[in-house]
């Protein structure tokens, strides 16, 4: 069903050097202390990050619960927050997609995608045969996700002995990982057009619209991005 | 807390799945080598881009409390970590995140 060597090769990128272990634990440490202080129970918190596995989502819906948000808008708020995750899923399951291979590999594993499982698959796949890279990816999924369910956990104990200054190194880590991830994956003209582009255009949007900085920006400079590319031999 | 937790938890999770499942969907009429996927490829890194852009510049809960400029004096050793370590990412991550720390409870 699933081919275990490819499996734990992707497993295996929680070790080492380029490890986001860290980077995903530190987040989770603090979104499980946060559940913690809204009232959640251990399980609940368990069953949040198992189910929901994407932090600026988690995010969202703990902020609408404190303010009494109604469940469609909870939907509505968590939905637009997390589209994002909508063009890394058509920009990367394509690459794993193969005729052997069962669909519902592809409809379970996507509930893995999330930025840093994204951004080591998107930094890796080239070295596995196209058959074989669903299994390295869930492999990649089943590692990250655990280690976010772990971090959870121990945030939810630790949360009393978590002070601010502590929890101001903790939300730090994250998107230090990301940025670096980023510039490492710049080595095209559209990627590193996107990725500057996006940083670039998508915090002016914000003047415009809070909610809606991400998407716009992302569309806006993406497109540029894809147009100069195309004329420039990508 | 007007809502029950596990049903706002099922909720938080359905409206996240939404966006991966359309994903799948529209992923098996893609081809690697079209148009359509480099564009969507451009379009995943800099929405990632702008994302990661807003969490260090516009940042929600504790980061906010930290001033512009330490934070940007954080990300860019970070940075310079990163590459004198030959792209590790250990060092970077575990280094940002105590010196903010100390910055912030000495500063």
């Amino acid at each position: 069903m699933i081919d275990t060597k490819y499996f734990f090769k992707g497993f295996k990128s929680i070790k080492g050097v380029g490890s986001p272990a860290i980077a995903l634990a530190a987040s989770f440490v603090a979104i499980g202390a946060l559940l913690k202080s809204l009232g959640f129970t251990v399980g609940e918190s368990i069953f949040s990050t198992f189910l929901t596995y994407a932090l600026p989502g988690s995010l969202v819906m703990a902020e609408s619960m404190l303010i009494g948000a109604s469940l469609i808008n909870i939907f509505l708020a968590v939905w637009l927050v997390n589209a994002r995750l909508y063009p890394m899923t058509v920009a990367l399951m394509p690459l794993l997609i193969h005729e052997n291979q069962p669909k519902w590999k592809y409809y379970l594993s996507c509930h893995f995608i999330a930025v840093s499982s994204w951004l080591i698959m998107k930094d890796n796949y080239e070295v596995i045969e196209k058959e074989n890279r669903i299994d390295f990816w869930i492999g990649i999924g089943t590692a990250t996700w655990s280690v976010a369910i772990l971090a959870t956990v121990v945030g939810f104990i630790a949360s009393d002995f978590l002070n601010k200054d502590t929890l101001i190194g903790l939300a730090i880590i994250n998107p230090i990982y990301f940025t670096c991830m980023m510039l490492s994956a710049m080595k095209t003209i559209q990627i590193s057009l996107s990725v500057t582009l996006g940083a670039i255009i998508g915090p002016m949007f914000y003047f415009l619209s809070p909610e809606w900085c991400i998407l716009f920006g992302g569309f806006f400079a993406g497109t540029i991005a894809f147009l100069i590319g195309e004329k420039n031999g990508k | 807390m007007a809502n029950n937790i596990i049903i706002v938890i099922i909720v938080t999770s359905l409206a996240t799945y939404l966006s991966r499942f359309l994903g799948v969907i529209s992923a098996e009429k893609i081809k690697e080598t079209s148009k359509m996927f480099r564009w969507f490829n451009c379009l995943a890194y800099s929405t990632l881009a702008a994302l990661i852009a807003r969490m260090i510049i516009f940042p929600s809960g504790s980061l906010n409390e930290v001033d512009y400029f330490i934070r940007f004096i954080v990300v860019f050793l970070a940075v310079i970590i990163f590459y004198l370590t030959r792209k590790n990412l250990v060092y970077p991550t575990l280094f940002s995140g105590i010196i903010l720390s100390l910055f912030n409870f000495y500063l």
